[in-house]
């Protein structure tokens, strides 16, 4: 059986016509990673007793000759900033080095319920801050496809688990473009859904107004059916949006004749990647010319500020939402603290890595007497803006198509003395998260050197039937 | 330097961080170089532009249900189940078994 190969449905076929079962194909997948994840460092852990009872599970139901539910048997991997319950969780930091939740992640909760197995927690950068999973408290993780690269971030483990074959599929989380540029990096399908289409829930929070949870697999149909099973209104998040789920493998087969994709100049600007240029004005073409699509040049004018927006108002939230981490309640204590002062103080200087404190100290410095007018007040009205311009888009067209990343994979090591350099990498990601529309990342080409490069689909809110239907549609097309 | 020394023992003192004199020195730099950047959205005419904290207001479900903003969001006010507390302890640094220990807040 070929791992890099399964998708969802090939899985449950294998394991309804008994080709397999769903505890050898587990064991199949931990005997990949052992042999070799050593290399790559895609997993911080490992949940083999939950993996087996979950696959035992399936097992069951496919034996009596049950129908299976829609995942069952399921290898999935979990971005390791998503809690689950009694499996170590450490949002790639050492201030959570011997966290174990005492609840599951909404998301997770909901996969397991469809019958997924889950095979373990993915690297990442440190509490998600990071756009090449360098910032892991934990080592680094390689691009599986060239492994001097990075896999990109803050999602690195998760896009590199599914490209190399560790997973069939893994959740990943995306706040300036964590889920996207990670799987174009390392050449696989990776999804951000509109904000408050799934439950943050069990999310450990970075930026509450941006955060988001979104699958990253081999085939749009995939991340279609893991949106499926995640989305949708949860009591337990107060900002999961209220809004019907599609039947989202329903909608992927719509025909995409005449759907009219926007291009917007400021994502192709003077002197870019040519190779980035050249293969995503290619996929464009290809939706024009074998399925039927309208391009229509347009503009998004205030694309030049989404980098310093976002920089101020994710540090900002970072701010507020890492005071929790204290030394109190759970987490790292510096030991002989005389003081509670010195306890806190200590705690989290030992604890966060250096991009963390870096984020801490500007979102605090933004939002500070004296500051939050002309800082954080001034980019809430950018981000005003920055939706203004898509909702304009979208009165003419129905998507919005872009490069992911202006580059391919950078090698590691190139742009950690950079922390302003490393910032930029996000800047065709970071306006989906601050508007809040849905965007994917989709495979459509390779650089000189082999190196994946990816193309940006973005829709109106809510419209990731859109995104799936044009992605089908761009992967068939590519196929003939 | 828009960033000085001052500023970031300040910013520090407010973000609860013991930062050590490299690190001091490494953040004056890396803050100036960041904010310096970020300035550039001062180029903006904003006079006019509400304040966006929150994308979900821009969703209009609510509205066409007929329901004020984030109605969807409230519940009752009614006791539900919650954590068991030596759940709630099992992650504590220090403990007694009932509480959090931390060294005295209040001096005497």
């Amino acid at each position: 059986m070929d791992l890099n190969s399964l998708t969802v449905a090939s899985t449950l076929s294998a394991i309804r016509e008994r080709q397999t079962t769903a505890t050898a194909l587990t064991e199949d997948f931990y005997r990949k990673i052992a042999a070799e994840d050593a290399e790559i460092h895609s997993f911080l852990a490992l949940s083999k007793e939950r993996a087996a009872a979950a696959a035992a599970k399936a097992d069951a139901l496919a034996d009596k000759g049950d129908p299976l539910p829609p995942l069952a048997g399921v290898p999935l991997a979990i971005k390791d900033v998503m809690v689950t319950r009694g499996v170590r969780t450490t949002a790639g930091s050492k201030i959570l080095e011997n966290y174990i939740p005492p609840y599951d992640c909404t998301a997770v909760a909901r996969l397991e319920a469809a019958g997924a197995v889950v095979l373990g927690k993915t690297n990442c950068d440190e509490f998600a801050m990071g756009s090449s999973t360098e910032n892991s408290a934990y080592g680094p993780v390689r691009n599986p496809r060239e492994k001097t690269r990075v896999p990109g971030g803050s999602s690195g483990g998760s896009a590199a688990a599914v490209a190399a074959g560790f997973a069939v599929a893994a959740l990943g989380s995306d706040t300036g473009g964590s889920i996207r540029q990670p799987a174009s990096f390392c050449g696989v399908v990776g999804l951000t859904p509109t904000y408050g289409r799934v439950s943050r829930y069990g999310l450990i929070a970075f930026a509450s107004s941006l955060d988001h949870i979104g699958p990253l697999a081999h085939t749009v149909k995939d991340a279609a059916l893991l949106l499926g099973i995640i989305a949708g209104r949860d009591p337990l998040d107060s900002t999961s949006a209220d809004v019907p789920v599609p039947d989202y493998a329903a909608e992927i087969e719509k025909p995409v004749r005449g759907m009219k994709i926007g291009v917007p100049k400021e994502y192709f600007p003077d002197g870019m990647d040519s190779e980035v240029r050249k293969a995503v004005e290619d996929a464009i073409q290809l939706l024009a010319a074998k399925a039927s699509c309208e391009i229509v040049p347009i503009s998004l004018a205030h694309t030049a500020y989404a980098i310093p927006t976002y920089y101020i108002v994710a540090t900002a939230e970072a701010s507020a939402n890492l005071a929790r981490y204290d030394g109190v309640r759970y987490g790292h204590r510096s030991p002989a603290s005389a003081t509670l002062s010195e306890m806190y103080r200590r705690s989290r200087d030992e604890g966060f890595g250096a991009e963390v404190k870096r984020r801490i100290m500007l979102g605090t410095y933004a939002l500070s007497a004296g500051y939050y007018d002309a800082y954080y007040l001034k980019a809430q009205m950018v981000r005003t803006l920055l939706t203004r311009d898509f909702e304009q888009a979208f009165a003419q067209v129905d998507a919005i198509i872009t490069p992911t990343s202006p580059t391919p994979a950078f090698r590691l090591g190139e742009k950690v003395n950079d922390p302003l350099s490393m910032y930029l990498a996000d800047i065709f990601t970071v306006t989906a998260d601050l508007v809040g529309v849905p965007g994917i990342s989709i495979p459509c080409g390779q650089s000189r050197e082999g190196l994946p490069i990816g193309m940006q689909i973005m829709a109106r809110h809510f419209d990731e039937a859109a995104i799936f239907r044009l992605g089908h549609a761009y992967e068939h097309a590519r196929a003939a | 330097m828009k960033v000085s020394e001052k500023d970031v023992t300040y910013v520090a003192d407010l973000a609860n961080l013991e930062l050590t004199p490299e690190e001091r020195a490494r953040m004056l730099r890396d803050l100036n170089s960041i904010l310096e950047y970020v300035d550039r959205l001062s180029e903006l005419d904003t006079a006019d532009v509400p304040p966006m904290a929150q994308v979900s207001g821009s969703y209009d479900a609510a509205e066409k249900k007929g329901e004020a903003t984030f109605e969807y969001a409230m519940r009752a006010d009614e006791l539900g189940p919650s954590l068991d507390r030596q759940v709630a302890l099992a992650n504590a640094p220090e403990s007694d078994g009932k509480f959090f220990k931390v060294p005295k807040v209040i001096e005497r």
